[in-house]
């Protein structure tokens, strides 16, 4: 079987300049995760354990100091459009209307003109924000920014979504309503996600599998199933077992697992 | 909603909603009340002391406060400037000049924004170009005037060259610092969306750099008409600058004080086309 994602065996370091003198700061170490297709995993630590050089490293905008990174079986060498990102604080150009942000991506694998702006307006119409095409970024809400961002992200049709704290920023109500279209529009287009979050419930909540990262050096301590059977408008997150799985990531945050070997999967 | 709003005593004057929540209500936010009264309002506003300061100079020298040989009342002024126009020496001066400050400005735009955006790409290139620019940017532009006519000689080309000396510098700083504060973050997701270099360029950082760069270009546009009008008067057969300086040796009072009005519009008309480009280049940005 070839996974969507495969990473072995990752090292990140850093140069740490310091008063001219320079030290190694290893960022993540022994980084091992394999994501099959389709699959939506969520990926839990604290902050500073390493997370967002993972999403990085994966995205290809930084390169591994050592293991492989493998996207269905082929390996990483830089950034192109079979991932795409989604940042936590949206990163949409501002002097350009949502059509066109969500263009970015399709101009630089050189999609036709009139092709772009249908591709666009489909990515935006999938993301509930249809009637707001011509709207500046500035006009828009942080919820609408973030749709803005993820319809962007879908549009070049990447094969891994790859999602940076992208609902950190909102307030919580909003958060719960985009977690909810997030898991419609997974279902709906199929593709792998890896969302990187600092928050328990949502890793729960929407994962199929959570990933508990630790820091220092970052790596992944647990790998938890979420085989929770969510009746759509039923509230998931009072069900006992929500609970409960809830509980085993939390555990593992508090007490990683000494066996590496637990995150092989 | 808790008693105490509900008990509060209604305000003399309500605030106007912000922008989100017009925004939620569904309502227009580009429509602001009374848009054309405001506008009329602040015109009026506006002009008061421009009338003050006309009628001013229309009273003192009739009034023989001043001389009115040397300071004749606006009214000859407009008059001997009305003559220039219809006569059409007033045309011959003003296309001259124009035509040297916008050939000069396009020169400097089109020169220093390619090499602002490389030095502050570059910091290799920065370190290597910062001191020399440092030295040419506090170089006053007039004090080289002579060195211009010296090596170019008294015809169209030290003057122009005078012009991109003055314009070149502000444009070339405002493209720097624009194109050195773009958002990191804006760069890494369109290169995480595949944008190669050149594409980040065009598509990211030197959009980003726009209102950074107008300031520049508007503090150039200012500064043309500056530096050419001096550069007129040392040395030129046509030209604004030519025309205030001719008329004061012939002694054609009136005729240098609507030379001098014009210049005055001139310079006005430059900054408000810059600021209209500006606008335009801006719309994006939150009721700037």
């Amino acid at each position: 079987m070839t996974a969507a994602l495969h990473v072995a065996g990752v090292r990140k370091d850093f140069v740490v300049r310091n008063q001219g003198a320079s030290a190694r700061f290893t960022a993540v170490q022994d980084l091992d995760l394999v994501v099959p297709d389709g699959q939506f995993l969520t990926v839990v630590g604290p902050s500073g354990c390493g997370k967002s050089t993972l999403l990085d490293l994966v995205a290809g905008l930084t390169a591994p100091t050592a293991g492989r990174i493998l996207l269905h079986g082929a390996p990483v060498t830089g950034p192109a459009t079979d991932r795409a990102v989604v940042f936590q604080q949206y990163a949409l150009l501002p002097w350009r209307t949502a059509r066109k942000n969500v263009e970015l991506g399709l101009e630089s694998i050189g999609v036709p003109r009139r092709q772009r702006a249908r591709l666009a307006d489909e990515h935006l119409h999938l993301v509930g924000l249809t009637g707001f095409e011509d709207r500046y970024p500035h006009e828009l809400s942080g919820g609408m920014k973030q749709r803005v961002a993820i319809a962007r992200a879908l549009a070049v049709d990447p094969r891994v979504l790859l999602m940076d704290e992208p609902f950190a920023a909102l307030d919580a109500q909003t958060r719960e309503s985009l977690q909810e279209e997030l898991l419609r529009i997974w279902r709906a287009t199929g593709k792998t996600v890896v969302f990187i979050t600092h928050g328990i419930d949502e890793a729960v909540y929407l994962g199929q599998r959570v990933a508990v990262m630790t820091p220092r050096p970052g790596r992944i301590s647990d790998v938890i199933d979420i085989d929770l059977d969510p009746v759509p408008g039923q509230d998931v997150r009072s069900d006992p077992a929500f609970g409960r799985l809830r509980h085993r990531v939390w555990s593992a945050l508090q007490h990683p697992a000494p066996d590496r070997e637990v995150a092989h999967v | 909603m808790s008693s105490s709003t509900l008990t509060r005593p209604v305000a003399a004057a309500l605030d106007v909603a912000p922008e989100d929540y017009r925004r939620r209500a569904g309502l227009d936010v580009a429509a602001r009340p009374g848009r054309f009264r405001l506008a009329v309002g602040r015109l009026a506003r506006g002009s008061v002391a421009v009338v003050a300061f006309a009628a001013l100079w229309e009273v003192a020298p009739r009034l023989g406060l001043v001389d009115r040989v040397f300071l004749p009342p606006l009214s000859v002024a407009l008059g001997a400037l009305a003559d220039l126009v219809a006569n059409g020496q007033l045309a011959v001066h003003l296309q001259a000049s124009l035509t040297r400050a916008l050939i000069g400005l396009s020169i400097a735009i089109s020169a220093a924004i390619p090499l602002g955006a490389a030095i502050g790409r570059s910091p290799a290139v920065a370190r290597l170009l910062n001191p020399v620019l440092e030295l040419f940017r506090n170089t006053a532009a007039l004090a080289l005037l002579p060195v211009f006519v010296l090596v170019l000689g008294i015809g169209e080309t030290s003057k122009i060259a005078l012009v991109v000396y003055a314009c070149f510098f502000p444009v070339l700083l405002s493209t720097i610092t624009g194109v050195r504060t773009v958002d990191p973050l804006l760069l890494k997701s369109a290169r995480s969306l595949g944008l190669h270099p050149l594409q980040l360029f065009t598509k990211v950082t030197l959009p980003a750099a726009v209102p950074t760069i107008f300031t520049g270009v508007r503090m150039a546009g200012a500064a043309s008409i500056l530096v050419l009008v001096a550069a007129e008067m040392v040395g030129a057969r046509a030209g604004l600058g030519y025309l205030v300086t001719a008329a004061q040796q012939n002694f054609a009072i009136p005729d240098m004080y609507a030379g001098i009005l014009t210049i005055a519009l001139v310079g006005l008309a430059i900054n408000a086309v810059l600021l209209l480009a500006e606008r335009r280049l801006s719309r994006w940005r939150p009721s700037a």
